[in-house]
């Protein structure tokens, strides 16, 4: 039973560090599949959100202390959301947009920029220690059937599962949705059958820059820190994310962000034993990353292909 | 494209520059301020370098380092300096930022040494350290670590890399001797950060474990930069070991006891110097309480002036003394010191003055073994217990 017990465990670990993962490869993969722009700033967004959150909690906490954490929680979210939004709206209109019909190196060169000027500015306002995020939900452990659970973990799988399904009904039942479809297939015809694609763009930095905000004060509430830097890893594995899932697509990114932490989970959990005790923890990210080629190798595009809208 | 955006892309660039450029030039302000007199160690300034980490996971604790350099600093100049013959010098400390990077550590060791610094006070890490000894080795230039553990640094037969702290064989054993008569621990799990440091030291508590006859069930890694650590821990669990020890440093530690409370496991957690910092227990939050911890040295609340270093600290600074500020004040006294007794600001003479050092500091007697160890070293245990690190005992 004990490892019974272990397996489930990891298992639930996966999935929470999963759905992050998917929340942020969601911002990655809808840019791509539009104007196949790897954003590398889409991290840093999610650390201004985590940040920004912090302010406000502590800002709202010192204000009226009698605010429960889960009030607090709120109030960071709604904080981040917008802030994020806005700056994903300007980062794009003023870096992206000017470079729209540039060769395809130079917005990915300007989008390493941004990452760094956000670094820097966030460094600036914040300043360079890890800021502890305060614990709003009880981190008290629960026990559900085998696993240890906490409160703040239950709610990343819970919301993420919420957001993801609005989300595809977003994308599959509305007007905006069906105008970010037929951009993404082509944004010239699309153009031509009256979509803005100006504003199709837009709408899905902004969509993506939410799904940070939302990712990023998750994030910061579970490991209860935050710091200049904390979206650059984050960011760094939910693209890899993406790309096991097949960039552009939208489901692909939610696969390949729940798969990519049940990977990293069940692979330092067990790679000792399934190779015998030659390789141990230490060799966790190889053992994803191995993962990650076979599945390039085997399907180029990734798991679910590069553009849903061309198998649609 | 516009003429708007064409600017606006222009002015991004701009911005981009001057705020890289700012952000230098801010980390080395000390360094830059004497840019115009490179190479004129002379004059009547003695410059000492000083190189911790400034940016990243470990600023607190590079902070905490240079402010114990330049509050000795500041003191020496307050009291007239430091006279020479007929010549007066003032002490000034040029402050680089490693990152805790080795590959950074040696770039600000070479931009140190072609600023003329005398002798240098650094470096925090020991994965740092380590490489940047061979260059100030080379240069002839005496480098003196207030933090530097790794029993390595000293041990590769360099004239001129002294630490005034005790080396990890001795933290690492009075960590082992800890899990064993107080835990009375019968099996063990390890966890490292995959630094010289981290490794360095839980390697030395493995060996002197398993010496005596206590199991290492598990044997796991993370690195200096993780934040998640469910997976090892969960599987640590299963294990069911009497005592959980880590190699790494506080930013690390912090978050990882956090997740041993919320995964439920019951095992204290026992780690080195790197973690025993008041920021450790902000990080923790209301998982830090499992946590004892060393620090290589006495405990500065049982020296005689202790008390009044974290005041005068406190007043200067406005935060409380995370580690080590009071050995890299002694460092810079050590220093000064040699110059005075070498009667030159010559790096050569300085370096042979430190090697025969005795000294006494804030934090105890300081002299030098032939590696450049400091001899009869102490190591002191705390306890976290109501957000307090509690002073438990010292062994030498």
């Amino acid at each position: 039973m004990g490892s019974l017990d272990t397996f489930l465990q990891q298992v639930f670990n996966g999935l929470v560090l999963g759905s992050l993962y998917a929340l942020i490869a969601l911002g990655y993969t809808m840019v791509y599949g539009i104007v196949n722009l790897i954003n590398f700033a889409h991290g840093d967004v999610l650390m201004v959100g985590a940040l920004t959150a912090l302010s406000a909690v502590t800002l709202t906490h010192a204000l009226a202390p009698a605010i429960p954490g889960w009030g607090l929680m709120v109030i960071g979210m709604l904080a981040a959301i917008p802030v994020c939004i806005l700056l994903s709206l300007l980062i794009e209109r003023v870096a992206y947009r000017p470079l729209r019909n540039a060769p395809r190196l130079a917005p990915l060169i300007t989008a390493i920029g941004v990452s760094i000027l956000l670094q820097t500015l966030a460094m600036i306002i914040w300043g360079r220690n890890h800021l502890t995020f305060p614990q709003l939900l009880s981190a008290d452990p629960i026990a559900i059937g085998p696993a240890t659970v906490t409160i703040t973990k239950l709610l990343v799988i819970v919301l993420s599962a919420v957001i993801m399904l609005g989300l595809l009904l977003l994308v599959q039942r509305t007007r905006l949705g069906r105008a970010m479809r037929a951009t993404a297939e082509n944004s010239r015809i699309a153009a031509l059958m009256g979509v803005n694609p100006n504003a199709v763009i837009a709408a899905t930095f902004a969509i993506g820059a939410g799904l940070a905000a939302v990712a990023g004060v998750m994030y910061a509430a579970v490991y209860s820190v935050a710091h200049f830097y904390m979206g650059f890893i984050p960011g760094l594995k939910a693209f890899t994310a993406a790309v096991l899932g097949g960039i552009g697509n939208i489901p692909g990114a939610m696969l390949g962000g729940i798969l990519l932490g049940l990977i990293e989970a069940l692979g330092a959990g067990y790679i000792d034993q399934l190779t015998d005790g030659v390789f141990g923890s230490n060799y966790q990210d190889v053992f994803a990353f191995i993962v990650l080629c076979a599945v390039l190798i085997l399907r180029p595009s990734g798991l679910l292909g590069e553009r849903v809208a061309d198998r649609a | 494209m516009t003429t708007w955006t064409k600017s606006a892309a222009t002015a991004i660039v701009a911005v981009l520059a001057l705020l890289g450029c700012g952000h230098k030039e801010e980390a080395n302000a000390p360094g830059s301020q004497g840019g115009a007199q490179i190479n004129a160690p002379g004059g009547n300034v003695i410059r000492i370098g000083h190189v911790a980490p400034l940016s990243g996971g470990d600023a607190h604790l590079g902070k905490d380092n240079e402010n114990g350099a330049r509050l000795a600093a500041d003191e020496i100049n307050a009291a007239g300096g430091v006279k020479l013959g007929d010549k007066t010098y003032r002490v000034e400390i040029l402050g680089e930022d490693d990152k805790a990077d080795p590959k950074e550590g040696t770039l600000a060791a070479q931009k140190l040494l072609d600023e003329g610094v005398v002798a240098v006070v650094g470096h925090l890490n020991s994965g740092s350290s380590i490489p940047a000894s061979k260059i100030y080795n080379d240069a002839g230039v005496a480098q003196i670590s207030p933090s530097t553990t790794a029993a390595k640094y000293t041990e590769q037969g360099f004239k001129t890399a002294f630490r005034v702290v005790a080396n990890d064989i001795q933290q690492g054993t009075a960590m082992a001797n800890y899990a064993i008569n107080d835990f009375k621990a019968k099996s063990v799990a390890i966890i490292d950060d995959r630094t010289a440091y981290g490794q360095g030291l839980v390697d030395v508590v493995e060996r002197v474990l398993k010496e005596h006859g206590v199991s290492v069930v598990a044997r796991e890694y993370t690195d200096n930069k993780a934040s998640d650590f469910n997976a090892i821990l969960t599987k640590i669990r299963a294990k069911r070991p009497d005592v959980i020890i880590y190699g790494g440093m506080d930013d690390t530690a912090g978050p990882m006891a956090k997740q041993i409370r919320q995964l439920g496991v019951k095992a204290p957690l026992l780690a080195g110097d790197g973690t025993c910092s008041p920021e450790f227990i902000k990080l923790a939050g209301d998982g830090a309480d499992i946590l004892t911890c060393s620090r290589a040295g006495e405990a500065v609340e049982k020296l005689p002036k202790g008390a009044q270093f974290m005041a005068k600290y406190k007043a200067k600074f406005g935060s409380e003394v995370q580690i080590y500020a009071p050995y890299s004040y002694d460092a810079v006294y050590v220093i000064v010191d040699a110059i005075r007794r070498a009667g030159s600001v010559d790096r050569a003479a300085v370096a042979a003055a430190v090697a025969t050092t005795d000294y006494d500091g804030l934090t105890g007697h300081i002299s030098f073994d032939a590696k450049g160890d400091i001899k009869n070293g102490a190591i002191s245990l705390f306890h976290v217990q109501g957000g307090q690190l509690n002073y438990l005992s010292t062994t030498r």
